[in-house]
């Protein structure tokens, strides 16, 4: 008896998981449509209980729309988050100044910009939280609008750029599809992921918490600044299907006043374009794995973001060695090594710890430590052929 | 034999390795009765601690199923009722590589409470200025383990650091580990049943003193390891009792650690300005205290950064006690060599030494008097690592130097 009251104590727990689950209408709660007429908007200080309160999406029926001056954008290469796609945005408020170029760090953005990015899932023919394994990063959104008839909503986090600094604020979507909440101590939702094929794996998708998006956003540990990591030259430097027509992103970015300076698309730094593909060799695999590496891991493993402490410096611009990882022994990874000797060993993947990390569930052996549940398969691919492809040994 | 570490005895070692995935001891924390309310609690007062906050945590076992954080605010202080009395465990933990990550908060204090059962590191505090640890307990319930976590208590970039009292048990790595920080004292703790118990790693400026460390694989350890932005160097170990460390190595292949002979009480490897004194080691079965370059950590040559310097260098044991151990050296390389140089019972000598030193700095064929290995009260055993092991010899007069005693450390607070 004492063991099935644990059980079912443990199961209300996890029920209690997602964060102010008592506050998610049921689904025959009347919803506040209203909230989304509100212009895109500015919030000096505080934590809006709404995503609806920024103003920067509109519903019209079954679409997600954006806001007028709200700007979608994509990166070449992406993180990966459980095969969540997501929709980028960027607005500054009327008056402000563009964001100002640099090569490599992350654009200066003036006081007032609001980054949002919505993670969500194709819908399946299943249940609710059954959702479809998706690698095509526009699919169901038209440039203009998110098709919410074919797409389950997870969450979506702001990122704002106050006087005293950017700051994080996750929202997640309620169940209804047309209304938020604010889960600053961040959520489990339990998602089962449906390949083409047939093959399902269970998806324990986190919303991460505060502090949570720090361990990623901070890139500086010296100043503790949270920062965003995507808008970077090379990261967009590449062309995005516009609800009017193809554009290189920084040309369109500098045409509507979202940023200034910098040299001509052609003369800027670009990272490849990689959606998945597998069957890549020479410097178009280079290419492929070191904008995988860069926007995956580099947050982290540069040398002033939080993982400086494991000596493996992992920015386009390092050069292969040691620091890259080329026969380093690890420093403090404890299970993270899988019992292998080195980070990477030229030629030999399944003996790179490399690998091993980016294929782990464990919460102390994965890489990247937070973000996903399920292993990026054609991100593992595309690694260990990279390091096929070295020549050499340790 | 290429190597008194273990990493080089490859077969050797992959059959170690196979006993060491095994489970030893008892089960884990009963939690029929923790509580699973407390936790939502605790993460809203460390997501809203401000500056000059103090949460303070109830007695109680709370089960904590995500791992906590604290970021970005100085003056915090977390305190509990005690290292048996307010338990905070992860055993049903579902993410989080830490069970809690302590960044960038300077003035940070943290005691009186216990982290149980974390699936990584139990107590991460990193890039942080004042930090005191003080009575707490970090512990895989289940005993030593290699399913445990890597580290217990584990500051790194850390700029005045105190851990005193604490109590660190079961981590698959360190015990208590202190990365690449300045201005340290970890004195009165006690460290058992981790592969590690203490160890100071790319540090400057440590004082280890007071502590006990016992039933690990190696007892204390001052290491440096490659391809980091600050070698470490200044370290005294003194008046701690390192006694019976002669648990199987259960760390992960590829962790540095992981080639720490068992029986191993004292170990520096490629660290300088290392003055061990007036502790009291015994039993420890492969040797009481080892003195190390990475040319016997068996890594690839490759993989160094070629401004690593291997050679540990000003290295002083005096006024110790020592008293038994050498025995029974894990790895049959050392073995076979304790039986051929002091017979079927005899035991390697206290202070264990791999023989590597830098070319590069010999005068006249010897290394210049403050940069030796000098060793009072007991006998040194030289390797020869550099020549592949082949003339290992009893060379305790050679070592029959000391070298000026190292200042105190002193913390701000």
């Amino acid at each position: 008896m004492k063991r099935a009251i644990a059980l079912l104590a443990a199961a209300l727990a996890l029920a209690a998981c997602g964060n102010d689950a008592a506050n998610t209408p049921p689904a025959s709660a009347p919803v506040d449509m209203a909230a989304w007429d509100n212009d895109p908007a500015f919030h000096t200080s505080g934590n809006p209980a709404r995503l609806e309160d920024w103003g920067q999406f509109r519903i019209e029926g079954e679409r997600l729309v954006l806001a007028q001056g709200v700007t979608p954008y994509a990166l070449n290469t992406a993180l990966f988050s459980d095969y969540a796609l997501k929709l980028r945005t960027v607005w500054l408020p009327d008056g402000a100044q563009p964001a100002q170029w640099h090569d490599d760090e992350t654009f200066d953005f003036p006081v007032g910009t609001v980054i949002t990015k919505t993670f969500y899932y194709p819908r399946t023919a299943g249940s609710f939280d059954a959702v479809a394994l998706e690698l095509d990063p526009n699919a169901h959104f038209d440039g203009a609008a998110l098709d919410l008839s074919a797409v389950r909503l997870i969450e979506t986090r702001i990122l704002v750029r106050r006087e005293e600094g950017w700051a994080a604020i996750p929202y997640v979507w309620n169940d209804d599809q047309r209304s938020t909440r604010l889960a600053r101590s961040g959520a489990f939702v339990d998602l089962t992921l449906l390949e083409a094929g047939g093959r399902s794996q269970a998806l324990a998708y986190q919303v991460p918490d505060v502090n949570q998006c720090a361990q990623c956003h901070v890139t500086d540990a010296s100043d503790g600044e949270i920062r965003p990591i995507g808008p970077r030259a090379r990261h967009l430097n590449g062309d995005y299907p516009y609800a009017d027509g193809e554009q290189n992103q920084l040309d369109h970015w500098r045409a509507a006043g979202l940023l200034t300076g910098g040299p001509q698309a052609d003369a800027a730094p670009r990272n490849a374009v990689w959606h998945g593909e597998l069957e890549l060799s020479g410097l178009a695999l280079e290419g492929a794995a070191r904008a995988y590496i860069d926007i995956n891991c580099a947050h982290c493993h540069s040398r002033t973001g939080h993982a400086r402490t494991s000596g493996l410096y992992l920015e386009p611009a390092d050069p292969a060695g040691p620091g890259l990882g080329v026969c380093k022994p690890p420093i403090a990874a404890g299970r993270g090594t899988g019992n292998r000797r080195y980070s990477i060993v030229p030629g030999d993947s399944h003996a790179s710890i490399f690998t091993f990390r980016m294929e782990s569930l464990r919460a102390d052996a994965m890489m990247p430590e937070l973000g996903r549940s399920v292993a990026h398969e054609e991100g593992v691919a595309l690694v260990a052929r990279w390091i096929d492809a070295m020549a050499g040994g340790c | 034999m290429s190597s008194f570490w273990r990493a080089a005895l490859a077969g050797f070692s992959a059959l170690f390795m196979l006993q060491a995935c095994g489970q030893q001891g008892g089960d884990t924390r009963d939690l029929t009765d923790a509580d699973r309310e407390y936790q939502h609690v605790l993460m809203e007062a460390l997501l809203d601690a401000q500056e000059g906050s103090v949460i303070e945590l109830p007695a109680g076992v709370f089960i904590i199923e995500r791992g906590l954080s604290l970021a970005n605010v100085d003056d915090v202080t977390i305190r509990g009722a005690g290292l048996d009395e307010t338990v905070l465990s992860f055993a049903e933990q579902r993410a989080g590589a830490e069970g809690l990550l302590v960044t960038s908060a300077d003035n940070f204090t943290i005691e009186d409470l216990a982290i149980e059962d974390s699936i990584g590191d139990a107590l991460k505090i990193t890039g942080s200025e004042n930090v005191i640890i003080r009575r707490v307990r970090t512990e895989w319930t289940s005993g030593a383990s290699t399913d445990n976590g890597a580290y217990g208590i584990y500051p790194v970039l850390t700029t005045n650091v105190l851990i005193e009292e604490s109590v660190a048990i079961g981590a698959s790595d360190a015990g208590i580990y202190v990365g690449q920080s300045d201005n340290i004292v970890v004195r009165n703790n006690r460290a058992e049943y981790n592969v590690a118990g203490i160890e100071i790693e790319n540090s400057m400026n440590a004082d280890v003193y007071g502590n006990t460390a016992t039933h690990n694989t190696g007892g204390i350890l001052v290491f440096n390891m490659p391809n980091l932005p600050r070698p470490g160097h200044g370290t005294r170990v003194f008046d701690n009792d390192v006694f019976e460390n002669n648990t199987r190595n259960f760390g992960h292949e590829g962790t540095p650690v992981a080639n720490v002979p068992a029986g191993t009480g004292i170990l520096v490897n490629s660290n300088d300005d290392v003055e061990i004194f007036d502790n009291r080691v015994s039993n420890n079965r492969t040797a009481n205290v080892i003195i190390s370059s990475l040319h016997s950590a068996g890594f690839s040559e490759l993989g160094v950064e070629s401004d690593f310097d291997p050679y540990p260098e000003r290295i002083h044991i005096h006024s110790n006690s020592f008293e038994g151990g050498g025995n029974n050296p894990d790895g049959m390389d050392l073995q076979a060599l304790r039986i051929a140089l002091f017979g079927p019972t005899g035991r390697i000598p206290d202070v264990l030494w791999d023989g590597y030193v830098n070319a590069d700095r010999m005068v006249d064929g010897a290394l210049p008097d403050d940069l030796r290995l000098c060793v009072s009260g007991a006998q040194v055993l030289n390797a020869d690592g550099p020549g592949d092991y082949g003339n290992p010899r009893v060379a305790t007069d050679e070592h029959d130097c000391s070298h000026e005693p190292r200042e105190a450390v002193e913390l701000p607070f």
